[in-house]
């Protein structure tokens, strides 16, 4: 494998990574939009601390699948065909949460605005609970054939390691959220947001144990890479305590760093898993390698220039939309048409 | 391929086509709205005039609902890719990708992280520093279009590539050569001129309806949103017509199936070619039926000047397959939907046309000094009834644009039969666009909704604008 394959299959991990680090705590609040809020002013202020920053988060995403396509279009071919109902769910998902914010803020009545509530709630949920199978299902192996492509039945998708993958991630969107919250906003809101995620840690730490047992089980990780992986499982579980800790201290930046950096974790176990393979086959003679997956030298490198050359620059402004926006949500910020 | 009954083919090329006509309604009302609703900041910035900031925030609410779903209908499009053409991708992937990777990086970041600060910044950004903001989110949008186009005028005209003679897949030779292909040049400024016409147009036309329904509440307010958004229709509608006459004379050379389409001409023309303003086209035949014909119009058309035969899609198909009967056997079908073409061109050319004569009376009718606009009820009506037909007029043109590449997925290089996914069942692809269509439905529904009842409440009154925009961040909101 090339140094410039290696280098993509990184930015890949890094783009995903950075997708579920930002993108994981605007679930997490858009999870909370039902449930934590307790009155309209605060579901306001819900939407209000991601207003300006959830597409942009959600942008990761996207660039993450383009630079999918450019860097290994095999793996983006079979990986999008190959995961076509669920994909699909995803993007259902995506579609009714991402407009919600913009629709609800426009209504007139309780009872409509009521609807994009739900839609927030629901897509937040969805939407990284179906990744989170989506991506367990693919570490534990499918039917591919040397075409490279797909052909799963339900249980390919659907069984028990995938819900607890699916689980384990949404879950952790909403205490990445919580902290989130913690962090954006004053008064009860805040109050409430620490007092929902304490109990919510022994859930997280049940679905840890319950997850590497399963990876022990379902995937050739543990025989692959036997130390990285246990090494990372560590770390995960680390950070999950180190985020407990600072709900106990009343800690909000190292709580939420902390969740941000457990989903972080999720992906490096997988992506470290996965290497140098792509896409992992039932028959491990048709699993897809990196080396093959990618495109031409040419186009990699080409792909290297102009992201060497943009990401600082998207990085700068997109940082600075944070700083701008750092201090606490005060109060509603959504205007209601009358 | 085509097995009885549906076949995947047909599902996912339905598929694509409802998706891309949906998105393509928002895109470039959006582009359009970003551009226009920036030239209004701008115009507060310099004139301080509250009117404009008025229309900054009523026309802005209008572009954000149409953001929102351009946004949300555009992941479809990028996913659809690997879910239904999973072939066509490892093909082009090489090429394809990278474009798409780009419009990510630089455009999407760029909209939405300052679509963002736009919105929540007007009480703590000084006003010129706020309408930068807006003039990024404007050019973000811009760019996403030259970036997806690029990778479009692939397809359309592929160059900067060769075939890898081990794996048959498409490879990159040159990123200059795809981004400088001519088919972009051609197709870029006839977009983005189409969209500023469409916002232009419906901004129009929305208050026209707005004067029509109130005479006396904000008057100045509406009439100003006219007069800014029809001096950008008109520049707009003679752009997108010479734009268009450029690209028209270049598809003649490059793609003669989708032109001689496009003009419904089956048999090779004489020296100096008629055109045909309507035709009865018999598609089983393949001949005329019968014709309204222009005499030297098509060559005025195609060569500016009164003489050139054009050839007709009979002569063309021959051609076609004595050059590619080889590689692609000889059974392919090369003529295109041609009714579907022919009146899309007509729709599309018409439309063009139209939106210049209306931007030409408006400006008169509105101008300063009179108030005939107010009196002349009937061309209200004409431009309210006008503000639909951008919308016509961009599937219109998509239609001509992506029906006349058929066979070709990749002109020349991949049929669009040999592209689909194999691995996605009928029903997978029968639930999905069912769900979509659904999904659709119910966003277009909210959305007109949503903009109309914004136009009934009109715009916020000048003392209550800063409490439309109050920043959520900010201490004073706190203790208000």
């Amino acid at each position: 494998m090339s140094m410039t394959q290696n280098f993509w299959f990184l930015v890949i991990g890094l783009l995903f990574s950075i997708f579920f680090f930002l993108e994981g705590f605007d679930f997490g609040v858009g999870m909370s939009v039902k449930g934590l809020a307790k009155d309209e002013e605060e579901r306001d202020m819900l939407i209000s601390s991601i207003g300006p920053h959830w597409d942009g988060n959600e942008v990761w995403l996207i660039t993450a699948g383009g630079a999918l396509f450019a860097s290994f279009p095999m793996w983006y071919a079979s990986l999008f065909s190959g995961f076509y109902l669920i994909l699909l769910f995803v993007l259902i998902a995506l579609i009714f949460r991402g407009v919600s914010f913009e629709f609800r803020s426009r209504m007139h009545t309780a009872r409509g605005r009521n609807i994009w509530e739900w839609a927030s709630t629901i897509g937040s949920f969805c939407a990284p609970f179906l990744l989170g199978m989506l991506f367990t299902a693919m570490v534990k192996g499918m039917p591919i054939d040397k075409a490279g492509d797909i052909s799963a039945s339900f249980t390919d998708y659907v069984n028990w390691f995938s819900i607890v993958g699916g689980v384990a991630v949404a879950l952790l969107c909403l205490l990445h959220g919580l902290n989130f919250i913690r962090l954006k906003t004053t008064g009860e809101l805040r109050k409430r947001a620490l007092a929902y995620a304490k109990p919510l840690y022994w859930v997280l730490y049940a679905g840890e144990v319950v997850f590497a047992v399963l990876v022990y089980v379902y995937t050739d990780f543990f025989e692959d890479k036997p130390l990285s992986t246990l090494l990372i499982l560590v770390a995960i579980v680390a950070l999950s305590v180190i985020a407990h800790v600072g709900t106990l201290l009343d800690h909000e930046k190292l709580s939420f760093f902390s969740t941000g950096l457990t989903l972080v974790g999720i992906v490096v176990l997988l992506f470290n898993g996965l290497y140098p393979r792509v896409m992992i086959a039932n028959n491990p003679k048709f699993s897809i390698l990196a080396a093959d997956a990618s495109s031409s030298p040419y186009t990699l490198h080409i792909m290297t220039i102009v992201t060497v050359s943009i990401l600082p620059i998207v990085l700068v402004y997109f940082i600075w939309s944070y700083w701008v926006f750092r201090k606490r949500i005060q109060t509603k910020g959504v205007t209601h048409a009358e | 391929m085509l097995s009885s009954g549906i076949s995947i083919v047909f599902l996912a090329r339905w598929q694509f086509a409802m998706t891309t006509i949906f998105h393509f309604f928002f895109v470039p009302f959006s582009i359009g709205l970003g551009f226009i609703v920036a030239i209004m900041e701008t115009l507060y910035v310099i004139k301080k005039d509250a009117v404009y900031k008025q229309m900054t925030i009523f026309w802005g609410k209008i572009f954000l609902l149409s953001f929102a779903v351009g946004v949300v209908t555009g992941l479809i499009q990028e996913f659809q890719f690997g879910m239904n053409w999973s072939v066509y991708s490892r093909f082009m992937g090489d090429i394809f990708g990278a474009p798409l990777a780009i419009e990510a990086l630089a455009a999407f970041f760029m909209e939405s992280t300052f679509i963002g600060l736009w919105i929540f910044t007007w009480d703590r950004f000084p006003a010129w520093l706020h309408c930068v903001m807006i003039w990024l989110v404007s050019f973000g949008t811009m760019l996403s279009a030259l970036w997806i186009l690029a990778a479009n005028s692939f397809m359309q005209n592929p160059v900067g590539y060769m075939i890898d003679p081990k794996t048959g897949r498409a490879n990159m030779v040159s990123f200059f050569d795809v981004i400088n292909n001519y088919q972009l040049k051609m197709e870029f400024p006839h977009v983005i001129f189409g969209a500023w016409a469409t916002a232009a147009i419906v901004i129009a036309g929305m208050s026209a309806w707005a004067l029509l329904r109130n005479k006396t509440k904000f008057t100045d307010f509406w009439r100003k949103s006219i007069k800014v958004s029809l001096i950008v229709g008109l520049i707009a509608s003679i752009g997108v017509i010479a734009a268009g006459d450029l690209q028209t004379r270049y598809v003649a050379n490059e793609q003669p199936m989708k032109f001689a389409a496009m003009e419904g001409v089956y048999k090779t023309t004489g020296k100096s070619a008629p055109w045909a303003a309507i035709a009865s086209l018999d598609t089983q035949n393949k001949e005329t039926k019968w014709s309204l014909d222009v005499p030297y119009a098509l060559s005025m058309l195609t060569y500016h000047k009164t003489t050139g035969a054009v050839k007709g899609m009979n002569e063309v198909n021959a051609d076609l397959h004595a050059k590619y009967d080889k590689q692609f056997g000889k059974s392919i079908n090369y003529y295109v939907p041609t009714k579907t073409l022919f009146w899309s061109f007509r729709v599309m050319a018409l439309s063009g046309g139209w939106f210049a004569l209306v931007s030409i009376v408006g400006l008169w009718l509105n101008r300063k000094s009179s108030e005939s606009i107010l009196r002349q009820r009937w061309f209200l009506y004409v431009l309210g009834i006008t503000m639909w037909l951008p919308f016509a007029a961009n599937t219109a043109g998509w239609m001509i644009t992506e029906f006349g590449r058929y066979p070709w997925v990749v002109y020349g290089l991949l049929t669009i039969a040999d592209a689909v996914s194999p691995n996605v069942s009928v029903a997978s692809l029968l639930t999905s666009n069912i769900l979509y269509f659904g999904v659709f439905c119910c966003l277009g529904i909210v959305m007109i909704w949503l903009a109309h009842r914004e136009l009934r409440k009109g715009p916020d009154d000048l003392a209550s604008l800063d409490q439309a925009v109050i920043d959520p961040y900010a201490r004073e909101a706190f203790s208000k």
